[in-house]
């Protein structure tokens, strides 16, 4: 177990503040119920998501390194978590390069120095994943031994995305023997969610790509990408989707809504968050966990499982 | 599973012909088929320089066309045109006429990073897709697509305020690309949305979209960004040789004509 996981920097990031509201949440309770501490990084900026790296690469290494400027010299951590696949994956990629390649440490230093902040320097700061905290802060038994209320009717499908796995390099914690990440069968959230209680079916789409970065710009071609994932997921018996990032998330939850409207394919599978299905897990109500505020509607399907 | 090179050969370079004896032998049909050769004179020999010049595609000289990108890409399975090996092909041997044909379909990288991942030769085909896009609009080959208005957009509030307000994006986006707010699923997924969602979240939403998110004392970091972002404009298009008069036929400056 990691003590030091048990009081952490968090950096929600925009999408948690909007749509990804009920992961934002979700996050919370599920951290208030284990005993965790979350100290939000202070006037945090946008990580730059998927598009500011588009326009210069260097410009998201830099947002990112104010962020975890912030979290280490302002507020004296060592540790920032992000629950958001997209600043998690930004954060990695500004270390990764922060600690190679001496153009971007010039850049970010010259930005920082205009900003008025200090610069921050690589090695200062360990970003993790909302996976990554509760499964070594807590881990299984620990959800075991804090079970109220078994997922056991649940069969469950665990998606992680692009941002979580890849490329590898940006992780270099992950594909480290059978403890750590693996970066082609992620398997964190299986193990968390199993140790809730539910049924893990075997999904083989776990890390493939839902258009996110495309999901207003190409919309067909991320409609199609979803409606594999969500049918991929119904064919493995699945009855619910679980998600570890807002983007993911409500990309599943527009794409499944547009299949149906454009296409006329309609989907019946249900997308929850991974801190939702815990929270549940852990004897939270519905609404404590948000689950009234996700798109595809999944208060009338947790009472018929027994878990409200 | 089907052959994907072939659809490199495009068809106006098949020759079949309808009855054809060679020898005594009967080759009509696609028994007859052959690939026209061709000669191609017409190389822009900076091409690679220019894709690499640009961010993202620093690393594409390291390409040794393995095709692994190509097999891994998400856009590839269901386009088969999509392919990230064929036109860093086309870049490295300066086929510029080419890439040219595929200009309307190589922003749609999604940038799963599926390619970085399994490129054997840290070449990140993603960045050299976006490179390539990138490119193309800078050089007026193409309009910007939707996914490069969708980045400005997102991007300009992100060096504006710190911060993004998903709405704002939403609607700046559609409003930039000329398309209407009232998509059919749009407002179904509204609805749905707003069945169960209590008052003072849709309280707090609607705040969010007038009281702007942002993050304090952003001013001196605005400033930097805008510096910077400046700065490499100018180099791009210094790069790319966007400054210097053109230099070829009816293009050429007057005073240069005259001589
Ligand atoms: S990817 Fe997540 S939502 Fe995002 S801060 Fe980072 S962006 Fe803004
Ligand atoms: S799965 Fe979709 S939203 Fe998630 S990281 Fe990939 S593209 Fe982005
Ligand atoms: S995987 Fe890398 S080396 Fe192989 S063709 Fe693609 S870019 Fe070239
Ligand atoms: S990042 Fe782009 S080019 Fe690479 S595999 Fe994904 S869609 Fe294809």
């Amino acid at each position: 177990m990691e003590e030091r996981y048990k009081k952490v920097a968090y950096y929600p990031g925009c999408a948690l503040e909007g749509s990804g509201h009920a992961y934002n949440r979700s996050t919370k309770a599920v951290g208030e119920k284990l005993g965790l501490d979350l100290v939000e990084v202070k006037n945090w900026n946008c990580c730059g998501a998927m598009e500011v790296k588009n326009i210069d690469p260097k410009l998201q290494t830099y947002l990112s390194s104010r962020v975890m400027s912030i979290a280490a010299k302002e507020m004296g951590f060592d540790t920032v978590m992000a629950p958001c696949n997209g600043c998690y994956h930004n954060l990695k990629k500004a270390e990764y390069d922060l600690a190679n390649d001496p153009d971007s440490v010039e850049v970010v230093d010259r930005l920082s120095k205009k900003a008025g902040h200090e610069t921050y320097e690589a090695g200062e700061i360990e970003t993790i994943h909302a996976l990554d905290w509760i499964k070594q802060a807590i881990g299984e038994d620990g959800i075991r031994a804090r079970l109220e209320n078994s997922l056991k009717n649940l069969k469950v499908a665990n998606y992680y995305g692009c941002m979580y796995t890849r490329p590898r390099h940006i992780f270099p914690e992950k594909d480290q023997g059978p403890d750590s990440e693996s970066t082609t069968q992620p398997h964190f959230m299986d193990d968390l969610l199993a140790a809730a209680g539910a049924e893990i079916v075997d999904f083989p789409l776990k890390t493939s790509c839902c258009g996110g970065a495309h999901t207003l710009s190409d919309s067909d071609t991320s409609t199609k990408l979803v409606l594999n994932l969500l049918r991929a997921a119904e064919a493995s018996g699945a009855d619910v989707i679980a998600t570890e990032c807002p983007t993911c998330h409500s990309g599943l939850e527009m794409h499944q809504v547009r299949a149906e409207k454009r296409f006329g394919v309609k989907t019946s599978v249900k997308i929850l968050y991974f801190t939702q299905l815990l929270g549940l897990a852990l004897g939270l109500k519905p609404k404590k966990v948000g689950v009234h505020e996700n798109i595809s509607d999944s208060m009338a399907f947790v009472k018929e499982k027994g878990l409200a | 599973m089907p052959i994907h090179e072939k659809s490199l050969i495009r068809p106006e370079n098949l020759l079949t012909h309808e009855n054809l004896e060679i020898e005594g032998v009967d080759v009509s049909g696609h028994w007859s088929t052959f690939i026209e050769s061709r000669v191609v004179t017409d190389y822009n020999e900076a091409l690679e320089d220019e894709i690499a010049a640009l961010p993202g595609g620093e690393n594409i000289h390291r390409c040794w066309q393995c095709g692994s990108c190509t097999n891994a890409c998400t856009v590839n399975a269901l386009n088969p045109d999509f392919n990230p090996r064929f036109w860093i092909y086309l870049v490295r041997t300066g086929m510029e006429q080419e890439l040219l044909r595929d200009k309307d379909i190589i922003w749609q990288c999604v940038s799963c990073h599926k390619c970085t991942y399994v490129c054997p030769r840290d070449v990140v085909p993603e960045g050299v897709m976006k490179a390539t896009a990138h490119w193309l609009e800078l050089k007026g080959h193409r309009p910007k697509s939707p996914s490069m208005l969708f980045d400005e957009v997102f991007s300009e509030q992100v060096f504006a305020t710190g911060k993004i307000e998903e709405g704002r994006t939403l609607r700046g986006f559609f409003k930039r690309t000329g398309q209407p707010l009232t998509q059919d699923w749009l407002v179904e997924m509204i609805k749905r949305l707003l069945r169960h969602l209590p008052v003072k979240l849709m309280i707090t939403l609607g705040l969010a979209n007038v009281i702007q998110p942002r993050t304090r004392g952003w001013a001196g970091a605005r400033a930097a960004i805008e510096e910077y972002v400046e700065e490499q404009e100018a180099r791009q298009r210094q790069a790319l040789g966007l400054d210097r008069p053109p230099a070829t036929g009816a293009e050429r400056p007057l005073a240069e004509a005259a001589e």
